[in-house]
Parts: C-alpha cells; sequence; structure tokens
C-alpha cells in the first residue's frame, strides 16, 4: 500500500529583487497514516516552509519550483488547482505555533471550531456544534459547552492550543500538520499538549507530521525523525537510532548541543558559523564550512543522500567514519578546557 | 486535563464560575457619552414637531431677528422672521440624514474594493490603488464641490459627489488592515481548513479589518456634514427655504456684529454633532484595544 503522504524532490524558491532565493532544495519525506514523523532543523532550514508548502500556504511570492506531493498514490501537483487544495486542505488539518494569533480574536472559539463540520463536511449547524463540543471535551477542555461561547483572549495558552488542535482536528483530517506547537508555551503545559496530541494519534489513527527545533519535544513524540539543514535532508530514520548514532556532523553537533544530564562531558558543543546564504549556490555540502570533520572532497561535492541499513539515510560524504566523531570531539574539549 | 484542588478549598461546581468579564467591556466612557449625545440629536430631529410648533420655513417680517428668549421664539427669529429653534430643529433631520446616509455607499463601496484589492492583490490591487492616488491628488473640498456645481445642487449630487471622491479612504484603510491580517496565522489557519475564499474574506477577515473602517466613518460623518454646510454656505447645498445648518451659518453672518447668535447657534449645532461621532469613534478604538 502506498503511504498517505509522499513528497518527492520539493524545491521551493522565493524570488527576490536581488536573485532568487532557494530556500527548500529538494525535500523528500513520507508519512504513514497513524505515523508520527518530526521534522527538526534551525531557523532558516526551511522545514516551516516545507509544511507550509504542503497545504499551499505558502507566504507571497514563495512558490514550488519543482518535486512532486503525492497523496495516497496521487499526484496532486499535477492537478488543476482547486482540486489540489480539495484533497490536500481535506486530508490534512494544521497547527500553528502561536494560538493567539492562530485564532481568530474576534470570533467565538465553538464558532471557529464548528465552521469546517459545517462547511466542508456538510453537517447542520446543531451537528457541527455537537461536533465542536464533542472535540473541545476530547482535546481536555473542561466545561466546553460554556467555553464554546468564549473568545480566544479570554482563554489561557494551553486552553487554545488545544483549540487550535480541535480546529485542525475538525475537518476530520488523516493527517495533521504542527508547526512548532508549543513552543509558545510552558514547559509543563508543553507536556500536556504533547500528551492530548499523542492519544488521539493513537485513538483515531491521525498522522502527525511535527515541525520543531525542540529535540526533547520531538524524540518524545516521533517515531521517525528528519533532519534538515540549508533547505535540505540531511538525514534522516528511526528516532531512535538517528540520536543514538548520528550518521551525518550536523545531527552530531545538534546533540551535542543540548545537555545531557547522563553524559560524563560537562562541555557543550556549540557548531561554529552562520547557515548558508541560500541566495547563492556554493560547490560542495552546505554543512561544510561549520563542520568540523569536512574534507577537502566536502567542499568539492555535493553529498547525495544515500540509503543506509535500517531505514536510514544520511547526505554525508564520511558518514562510514561517524563512530569515530565522538571520540574526536571529546580530544577536542579536554584541549579546550587546559 | 485534572482539576486540582486545595484541601479545605470547595471548588465552585462547574457553571456557577463566574462569567469572563465582558459585558463591562462593551461600553466605555467616550463611547458611552457619545452614543447618548448622538441619540439625543437624532431624537430632536425626529421628535421636532412636538417639541416647537413653530414652521421652520413660515416667515413673518414682522418678528424679524427677534433675540433668544423672545415669548413664542425661544431662540429668536432670523431676518426673515422664521424661528431659529424650528430651524435648527428641522435642519438636523436635513443635515443628520444626508451626513450618515453620505457615508453609507463610500464605505461600502471601499470596504468591499479593499478587501478585494488587499487580498488579490495583483492588477486588480494596482488598478484600484492607481485611481485612489488620482482621488486623493485633489483636496476632498475641492473636488465635491466641482462635482456638486457640474451635476447641480440638492441631495442627490451631494450623496453621489461624497460618494465618488469618499470611497477611496476607506478601500486604503481596509486593504492596509487586510495586508496585515492576510498574513496572521488565523489567515491561514482559514485557508488551511479549506474554506472558499469567500467565506475566509468575509467571516475571518471582513470582522477584523472592519473596525477601522466604522472609527474612520465616525469622522467622516462629521466631514460630509461639514462638506454639506459648506456646500449650503456656498449656495450649492440643500435648496432654500429648507432649513440645514450650513444656509444658516451663511444667512446669520450678515448680522455678526448685531445678532451673533443666528450664526453661532447652527454652529454650535455642527460642532455638537462633530463632538458625539468622535467621541464614539474614541470609545470604539479603546473598546478595541481590549481585544
Amino acid at each position: 500500500m502506498s503511504p498517505l503522504l509522499e513528497v518527492e524532490d520539493l524545491h521551493v524558491e522565493i524570488p527576490l529583487p536581488h536573485g532568487t532565493l532557494h530556500a527548500v532544495r529538494g525535500v523528500s519525506l513520507t508519512a504513514d497514516a497513524g505515523e508520527a514523523v518530526g521534522l527538526v532543523g534551525e531557523s532558516g532550514s526551511g522545514k516551516s516552509l516545507t509544511l507550509r508548502a504542503l497545504l499551499g500556504l505558502l507566504p507571497q511570492p514563495a512558490r514550488i519550483s519543482s518535486g512532486r506531493i503525492v497523496l495516497d498514490g496521487v499526484d496532486v501537483t499535477a492537478l488543476p488547482a482547486r482540486e489540489r487544495r480539495r484533497r490536500l486542505t481535506g486530508a490534512m488539518g494544521m497547527v500553528f505555533q502561536d494560538s493567539l494569533t492562530a485564532l481568530n480574536p474576534v470570533m467565538r472559539v465553538g464558532a471557529q471550531i464548528a465552521e469546517a463540520p459545517r462547511r466542508k463536511l456538510g453537517m447542520s449547524a446543531a451537528q457541527a456544534k455537537a461536533r465542536a463540543v464533542e472535540l473541545m471535551e476530547r482535546v481536555g477542555i473542561p466545561d466546553p459547552e460554556r467555553r464554546y461561547r468564549a473568545y480566544p483572549h479570554e482563554l489561557s495558552g494551553g486552553m487554545r492550543q488545544r483549540i487550535c488542535i480541535a480546529i485542525a482536528l475538525s475537518g476530520r483530517p488523516r493527517l495533521i500538520l504542527a508547526d512548532e506547537p508549543t513552543t509558545a508555551l510552558d514547559v509543563t503545559i508543553q507536556a500536556q499538549v504533547l500528551g492530548v496530541v499523542e492519544s488521539l494519534r493513537r485513538a483515531e489513527g491521525v498522522g502527525l507530521i511535527l515541525v520543531s527545533h525542540d529535540l526533547a519535544v520531538v524524540s518524545e513524540t516521533c517515531r521517525r525523525i528528519y533532519v534538515m539543514y540549508a533547505g535540505r535532508v540531511v538525514e534522516s530514520g528511526p528516532i531512535l537510532d538517528v540520536l543514538s548514532a548520528p550518521r551525518h556532523p550536523y545531527s552530531f553537533a545538534l546533540l551535542r548541543s543540548v545537555p545531557d544530564p547522563d553524559a560524563p562531558v560537562h562541555r557543550l558543543l556549540t557548531i561554529p558559523g552562520q547557515p548558508p546564504d541560500l541566495m547563492e549556490t556554493a560547490a560542495g555540502c552546505s554543512f561544510a564550512p561549520r563542520c568540523l570533520f569536512a574534507a577537502d572532497a566536502c567542499r568539492e561535492q555535493d553529498p547525495p543522500l544515500v540509503a543506509l541499513p535500517g531505514d536510514r539515510a544520511t547526505a554525508c560524504l564520511r558518514h562510514e567514519e561517524a563512530d569515530r566523531w565522538s571520540d574526536l570531539v571529546a580530544g577536542l574539549a579536554t584541549v579546550e578546557e587546559v | 486535563m485534572k482539576a486540582l484542588t486545595l484541601p479545605g478549598r470547595s471548588v465552585p461546581a462547574a457553571g456557577t464560575t463566574p462569567r469572563p468579564r465582558r459585558r463591562s467591556r462593551r461600553f466605555n466612557g467616550p463611547l458611552l457619552a457619545g452614543l447618548i449625545l448622538f441619540g439625543l440629536l437624532v431624537l430632536a430631529a425626529i421628535c421636532a414637531p412636538l417639541i416647537t410648533k413653530a414652521d421652520p420655513t413660515a416667515q413673518d417680517l414682522t418678528q424679524a431677528l427677534l433675540p433668544p428668549g423672545s415669548r413664542g421664539h425661544l431662540l429668536g427669529t432670523d431676518r426673515f422672521g422664521r424661528d431659529t429653534l424650528a430651524r435648527l430643529l428641522y435642519g438636523a433631520r436635513i443635515d443628520l440624514r444626508v451626513g450618515v446616509l453620505a457615508v453609507v455607499s463610500p464605505f461600502l463601496i471601499g470596504t468591499v474594493l479593499g478587501l478585494v484589492s488587499g487580498w488579490f492583490g495583483g492588477w486588480f490591487d494596482t488598478l484600484v490603488m492607481r485611481i485612489v492616488d488620482m482621488v486623493v491628488a485633489f483636496p476632498f473640498f475641492v473636488l465635491v464641490i466641482a462635482l456638486v456645481f457640474a451635476l447641480g445642487p440638492g441631495t442627490g449630487s451631494i450623496y453621489l459627489a461624497i460618494t465618488l471622491v469618499g470611497w477611496v479612504a476607506y478601500a486604503r484603510i481596509v486593504r492596509g488592515e487586510v495586508l496585515v491580517a492576510k498574513n496572521q496565522e488565523y489567515a491561514l489557519a482559514a485557508r488551511a481548513s479549506g474554506l472558499p475564499t469567500w467565506r475566509i474574506l468575509l467571516r475571518h477577515l471582513l470582522p477584523n479589518v472592519v473596525l477601522q473602517a466604522i472609527v474612520f466613518s465616525m469622522s467622516d460623518i462629521v466631514l460630509s456634514i461639514l462638506a454639506i454646510v459648506t456646500l449650503g454656505y456656498l449656495g450649492l447645498g440643500v435648496p432654500p427655504p429648507t432649513p440645514d445648518w450650513g444656509s444658516m451659518i451663511q444667512d446669520g453672518q450678515q448680522f455678526m456684529l448685531t445678532h451673533w447668535y443666528l450664526a453661532a447657534l447652527p454652529g454650535f449645532a455642527v460642532v455638537i454633532t462633530g463632538l458625539a461621532l468622535a467621541l464614539i469613534g474614541d470609545g470604539l478604538v479603546e473598546r478595541m484595544n481590549l481585544r
């Protein structure tokens, strides 16, 4: 059976007055029904744009320049715009980062949840309201009947994000796209919201693509991870494998920049330098200038994403030496300390 | 989420927790004051025949230029012996009605054009905005006076002239708000849920952008009343002998040194109307900011 969603070699370009910014450069990913997939990377790595491109929500003047989006085995990029929109928005719901701006400030939250059932699923007003109340209950909002009539500014951040999740679910999607859904929340509320998402995913078999720069959030929620850098997927695979034995220096460095209470090394690794300017297309690996292990070959040739055993892939020429990276860095840290 | 309870504290049963405070925010000082003041003006205009028995157009040259407080003429009479109070009240009927109505069509046309051009952009946006630039290039009164002059005096021409010139302000305001709102996440969220465009525009965008236009329309009513008064003063407004504040001021100014109140009273009426509408506008802004 073909996966629910398959993205193949997606490119997003932003034409600007001084040239074209190539923001997403050939991203491929798959999401199966009921599967939770994480998309991590730093700001500007193209993860949010990738997500938005899936729903046709790219900000002006960004556009998909090439690539395929395959939904249920049908290439929707070949369909006329209206039909493409209908299929994509029918299959996916989206949760945004800031629940305060993601909710319409002058509309009661209940009406916002009931809108899609009423307009898209063709329910009567009473049915749509009942569904909205039921969804509010399911995402853990106490006293949903009364909260139905509340305005967004009357609710707390955690409650609002739950409302957003209810809205994303209201059109009966099979896949939820979540763009940093917990970044604006307190850590305790983060855990609650993630718990809600997780239990809904299990109960309803709804797939999830979670975009985050927070490795902890992704590792808690997702089974598979895609690490993005400078508009490309540089490593992918089952989350536990990637986190325990990264096969790309960028994911390696990301992991080393997060404090680990069990590790003996106390010094955190930082990634020197800045992400590359996406206007230019320099030869070689885009991470090479910041890479601790870059060789001459890395600066000459653009490493392709190669498949590894265990459903993994990496875009590093020197991934075979990955097991030695820890030792190399350990040496580095001690030298610095002396 | 489970409700946390502190020992020894009773938790109010569901439904008895206080409602979020909203009612108290619905009205604020300026808004309430403005609404009351404007309400009184409208009421006075509607109840004119009940307040005074005098006919605003009946002339009686034997009673001309009476001072305020004269018997039978509370605010005195003008040079034709017409009762000033009656003329003020019946004038309010004309001026308030024309003032408010003259704002309705520019408001509607400007809001729709601003909404559409802001959302879709492209050639339509360019076309609308270039027309706006052309209209804005001329001073408001110059254009309105020229148009009324060309169309001939009367309320019909006033409506048309103010509409042709006035819509640009609303189009600009609403377009600007739409440009901000359409990249807000709630607009994206509405698009992400696959709602039809007209619904996103009317249900999600319009309520968020229209308040600015409503606030502006309050001062715009004042502006259009001033336009009517100015046109009346120039003899291009409502034809005599129909009472109208503008023509009353014009009539009264020749007696400025001896009977100052003839021009001052209708002028005062214009000021009060402007004050009431400005207060409503301020109150609306304040209410919006609470959101």
